[in-house]
């Protein structure tokens, strides 16, 4: 009788417990909605703006003529087909390693001086700024990246292996948190990312402002504290696994709408 | 130079809804570099906002806004085609003004 009621008891609580966690993430939502009106993102979108057709750096030109992969120019639906292949590169380029490109060939800048640079500052904060804005060009467009080039296939299949590594102090993969349904991270709920998570969710859902600190993460960023929080070493910025993550990402989110630039608490 | 606002104002019968995004540091003075150097406070102390150049809103601001500030306000009797124009000073006396058309 006594463990009865014990039980009794414990399915009680559990099921508090989940009402309360409900409630909890109704509450972020609710958050996020009042503070969608003002995304402070807009501030980094016109920015980004300004500075595509603006002639800047030692050859003093604009980025009007960076082929994003739908050719010279094209802004309007890029966002949602990158990472792909490049000819000319002769790489797999996400958004931000593409206009590094582009910032170094049109405009002159020395493309190792940018990749260096903190998340922020300089050069890179401008990178930062330009992806905002063609980002918010593909907003609402749904995700469909291509895969017929070998490279594009071989870079989801590196991204596929990297997302299921295990290593580090902790033991760590990313589908430690990612491969799962139903999984958060204190009060965040973590996107299961092996498939289509939904619109605007998880990879359609970056670059975002994060208003804790006030700042305009890109995708690269997110996936650098994403190797920090596993206790991995920082990945290089463009590096190849960071490509081959987000292409993995990328083309798992085929026909997920992309909400970006979004805003995270 | 500071960045450029984005001011939105929309109309609906005598009401116009303005909302304003602020393109600001807002250093509170409380913050420490990673050289362990106090930041100097850096933000905005006076905003105004002014409806086909009458004033309608002033307001003194302090450190405990957030960065980026988001403000928004109604004004009654403002008609689709008015202006709507916001100026912010900041403690380094460095201002920046912004006009938006009501629509």
């Amino acid at each position: 009788m006594k463990t009865r009621t014990l039980i009794g008891v414990a399915a009680l609580a559990l099921c508090a417990g989940a009402q309360a966690q409900k409630s909890t993430a109704d509450g972020i939502a609710e958050y996020r909605k009042m503070l969608e009106d003002g995304n402070p993102a807009e501030l980094f979108e016109a920015k980004g703006e300004a500075l595509w057709s603006q002639k800047r750096g030692p050859k003093n030109a604009s980025l009007e003529r960076c082929d994003l992969g739908l050719g010279p120019g094209v802004v309007k639906g890029a966002f949602v087909t990158l990472p792909r292949w490049f000819a000319d590169t002769q790489k797999v380029q996400d958004l931000e390693s593409r206009l590094v490109s582009c910032m170094a060939t049109l405009q002159g800048f020395d493309a190792a001086e940018i990749v260096k640079t903190p998340f922020g500052r300089g050069e890179m904060a401008n990178v930062t700024a330009l992806a905002t804005w063609i980002a918010a060009e593909s907003r609402g467009m749904r995700f469909n990246l291509p895969q017929s080039h070998a490279q594009e296939r071989i870079t989801y299949e590196v991204g596929k292996r990297a997302f299921f590594y295990r290593g580090g102090t902790h033991d760590f993969s990313c589908a430690s948190c990612h491969g799962d349904e139903g999984k958060r991270i204190r009060l965040q709920e973590l996107p299961n990312l092996t498939r289509n998570p939904g619109d605007g969710i998880g990879f359609a859902a970056w670059p975002a402002y994060r208003v804790s600190n006030g700042q305009m993460w890109s995708m690269q960023l997110r996936l650098n504290d994403c190797f920090r929080q596993q206790r991995f070493p920082y990945p290089g910025f463009g590096s190849e696994v960071t490509i081959a993550l987000a292409t993995y990402m990328g083309v798992n989110a085929k026909g997920a709408e992309s909400i970006a630039p979004a805003i995270k608490r | 130079m500071a960045d450029p606002m984005r001011i939105r104002a929309q109309a609906a019968g005598d009401k116009t809804t303005v909302r304003v995004l602020m393109s600001h540091e807002m250093e509170t003075g409380q913050r420490k570099d990673s050289a362990g150097k106090v930041i100097p406070a850096w933000f905005i102390q006076e905003v105004t906002a002014t409806h086909n150049g009458k004033t309608v809103l002033t307001a003194d601001w302090g450190p405990s806004i957030s960065k980026n500030p988001f403000l928004q306000f109604v004004v009654k009797g403002a008609k689709a085609g008015d202006k709507i124009a916001i100026t912010w000073v900041d403690n380094k006396g460095d201002k920046r003004t912004d006009e938006a058309t009501v629509s």
